[in-house]
């Protein structure tokens, strides 16, 4: 089992889901008997959530969607090739 | 994938993450439309290259990432590595999480903690070595591979940079946090 120090170390590459089976499973087991180490888990969890969130929500400007559907139709830009 | 037209349908439903990615690159909203606009053109025309049953996401982010690299970065060909200072780690979850959170109730969430052009704020002011890393991975869900072989740059690499650029976000965001006056002390 992983202590306190080799947990955090761990903890970007375990959110990141990266970690080798082995290396994960200390981690998981460290964290089943450490509320301090999961605590900080779950937090950087959520926080990852939120920031995908947050910065995944940009409305698609009007007209963008047809902008590109115009390159799937025709000679864009006039070179006699498709697209 | 049997013709163009079906390659151009199941790509479609990717264009809203692509213009969120690309405003996340460009930092304008001009630039962010032409850059999607681009990328399914060339997606389009390349699409003899993409090997069907392999990932469209991914491929799609390729492009967008390596057009976003050759037309709006031509200008700054190398990357800045020393222009993020140290940050302790850890440094937002113990600003956050303690008990100088001076208006955090039980029910406030991380969510409600930071509004989201502080976020984008955050991101967005990242140099860009380390933007495109953090903005793939904790945004859009890459592996670390897959953003090694968009960024063409080794793995350790990718993992040196998420792990400097997730500090200096982390560092900006409680400084937003602060400003609000949301920490005390």
């Amino acid at each position: 089992m992983a202590d306190c120090a080799e947990t955090i170390r761990e903890l970007e590459a375990f959110l990141d889901s990266e970690l080798a089976p082995e290396v994960r499973a200390g981690i998981q087991a460290h964290l089943g008997g450490c509320n301090d180490c999961l605590q900080a888990f779950d937090f950087h969890a959520e926080l990852r959530t939120v920031i995908s969130e947050k910065c995944r929500n940009d409305e698609m400007p009007a007209g963008l969607m047809s902008r590109i559907e115009l390159c799937f139709n025709e000679d864009f830009d006039g070179d006699g090739d498709i697209g | 994938m049997a013709d163009r037209t079906e390659f151009a349908e199941q790509a479609m439903q990717f264009a809203p993450q692509l213009y969120s990615s690309a405003l996340r690159m460009t930092r304008n909203k001009s630039d962010a439309e032409d850059l999607v606009q681009e990328t399914y053109l060339r997606a389009y025309r390349g699409y003899g290259n993409f090997t069907e049953g392999t990932n469209l996401r991914a491929w799609l982010f390729r492009i967008l990432t390596n057009t976003y690299i050759n037309r709006y970065r031509a200008k700054q060909r190398r990357p800045q590595e020393t222009e993020l200072g140290e940050v302790e780690d850890l440094y937002l979850y113990k600003r956050i999480s303690g008990v100088d959170v001076a208006s955090r109730s039980a029910e406030d969430t991380l969510f409600d903690l930071f509004t989201d052009d502080e976020v984008k704020q955050a991101l967005e002011d990242l140099p860009e070595s380390f933007r495109l890393p953090v903005l793939l991975a904790d945004v859009e869900g890459f592996s670390y591979k897959e953003i090694a072989d968009m960024l063409e740059i080794p793995i350790g690499t990718v993992m040196s940079r998420l792990h400097r650029g997730r500090k200096a976000m982390h560092k900006a965001l409680v400084e937003f946090a602060s400003e609000r006056g949301l920490l005390s002390g």
